[in-house]
């Protein structure tokens, strides 16, 4: 089974929360989970309208405190 | 280490760039009373015994400057006390505290910083180094030159791979682009299509507000979500992962970059990105060894002005940590990212990570304070500036 990566991109501006998901699911094998956490609130929007046109599967959203928990499974 | 000095704190750094050469010239002044009496010594490893300014470039890629103007003798840009070497690292032994360089030397270290870069890897995209141009090296951005004086109209296309190196330079290239086209006469015939990976024209909220009514001013169309999948050379077509994709007749491409093949090959990090701390800038679970510029994993701009400020921060610690046994100062994610907006107009991006970029209308006085600094680069990297 394919283990949840985190991907910390609270607190930055540049190169910001999407550019980091998307830097590293580049990376993850096929399956992987990734989760990312995120202080920009736009993140819960813009996220998964990529990981929706991408074809990669949104797995949930949740904001705990200040940090939204998006966790993405690569699906192609 | 066969040039050590018996008892004295070996500081090597391996890495001649922007980062590693602040840190190295920063500390050769904080501890020169250390080195005198033969306690500390710093070592410099790095591949060339040349120093490139690399956003000299982009100016390469119009015509604006020529490639000698970016190089400096390494050697001359370095404080006479750092042992300073072209031998690049070709292996790390961490729990050995020692490196071993292509010629065979071993070198050991009490404290090691690592600032070895990014590179292009083009390749990674199928297509995309047969059907692009690129200004990431002296070599391509003399051809992305000479494409752009034989370019006669048509339709141009940008795209923008992801990580990559200097993030202001996807709205850059293409305000040059704009500029260069008009100062031919031909910008009429020539279509400037602009892709970047994200939902808005930059991953900075306040530059994709700035940049996208100066794109409509100037007649620059854009498609976002547009990440590079496929280049179909031959038919000339750029496709994306997203599913759609766009005809061109010159593909100008920002492409995605890696971390260097030495810190891929040991599997610090994914994508040859180290895990670093944020604010110590040390390496994940290694207090003795500091990581800085492009060479991290930090959500931070992989850019020059990055590195700088990074380096203020090791330097000044590891000075700290020698003189009195503690760290005095934390990065914060400084960066400042001029941003030029055409051949003569240019702003400026400041951020951390706590506080985004307050944008400026574009000027002239801008333009010209960048095209000091590309001057001022050699004194900002001695450590001077």
């Amino acid at each position: 089974m394919s283990e949840t990566k985190i991907v910390d991109a609270c607190n930055t501006y540049c190169p910001g929360p999407l550019m980091e998901l998307i830097t590293y699911m580049r990376q993850a094998d096929v399956g992987d989970t990734l989760e990312l956490l995120s202080t920009d609130q736009g993140s819960a929007d813009d996220v998964p309208e990529w990981v929706e046109k991408c074809g990669h599967e949104m797995v949930g959203t949740e904001k705990i405190g200040e940090i939204w928990h998006i966790k993405v499974r690569k699906a192609k | 280490m066969k040039y050590s000095v018996v008892g004295a704190k070996r500081i090597l750094i391996v890495g001649g760039g922007t980062g590693g050469t602040i840190v190295a010239n920063n500390l050769a002044r904080r501890l020169h009373g250390e080195i005198r009496e033969h306690k500390v010594q710093i070592s410099m490893l790095s591949a060339s015994d040349q120093h490139m300014y690399q956003p000299g470039l982009l100016y390469v890629a119009f015509g604006q400057m020529m490639p000698d103007e970016l190089y400096r003798d390494q050697a001359s840009l370095l404080e006479p006390t750092i042992d300073f070497r072209v031998d690049p690292v070709v292996k790390f032994e961490l729990e050995k505290k020692q490196v071993t360089t292509k010629s065979g030397d071993v070198h050991e270290y009490d404290v090691l910083v690592i600032a070895t870069g990014s590179r292009m890897v083009p390749n990674e995209i199928p297509g995309l180094e047969e059907g692009a141009e690129f200004f990431y090296t002296e070599e391509s951005a003399i051809k992305m030159f000479k494409k752009l004086r034989e370019f006669e109209g048509g339709k141009v296309a940008i795209t923008v791979g992801v990580p990559h190196k200097c993030p202001i330079a996807p709205v850059e290239v293409t305000f040059s682009l704009h500029d260069y086209f008009k100062a031919r006469g031909i910008r009429d015939k020539v279509q400037i299509k602009y892709h970047y990976p994200i939902n808005r024209i930059h991953s900075i909220e306040n530059v994709a507000k700035w940049a996208q009514p100066e794109f409509d001013r100037i007649g620059v169309e854009y498609e976002t979500l547009f990440n590079v999948e496929e280049v179909d050379a031959e038919n000339k077509i750029v496709k994306s992962l997203e599913g759609t994709e766009s005809e061109y007749d010159l593909l100008i491409s920002i492409p995605e970059h890696r971390g260097m093949e030495v810190i891929e090959e040991h599997e610090f990090g994914p994508g040859g990105w180290i895990p670093t701390d944020r604010h110590q800038l040390t390496m994940e679970g290694q207090d003795n060894i500091y990581v800085l510029g492009d060479t991290t994993n930090l959500p931070v701009s992989k850019t020059g002005s990055a590195a700088h400020f990074q380096a203020e921060v090791v330097s000044e610690n590891i000075a700290s940590i020698i003189k009195i046994g503690a760290p005095v100062r934390d990065y914060k994610g400084k960066v400042y990212c001029f941003i030029e907006a055409g051949h003569d107009r240019a702003t400026y991006a400041m951020f951390d990570y706590l506080n985004p970029p307050d944008l400026k209308p574009p000027n002239k006085s801008m333009h010209w304070f960048k095209m000091s600094y590309n001057q001022m680069y050699w004194t900002s990297v001695r450590g001077l500036l």
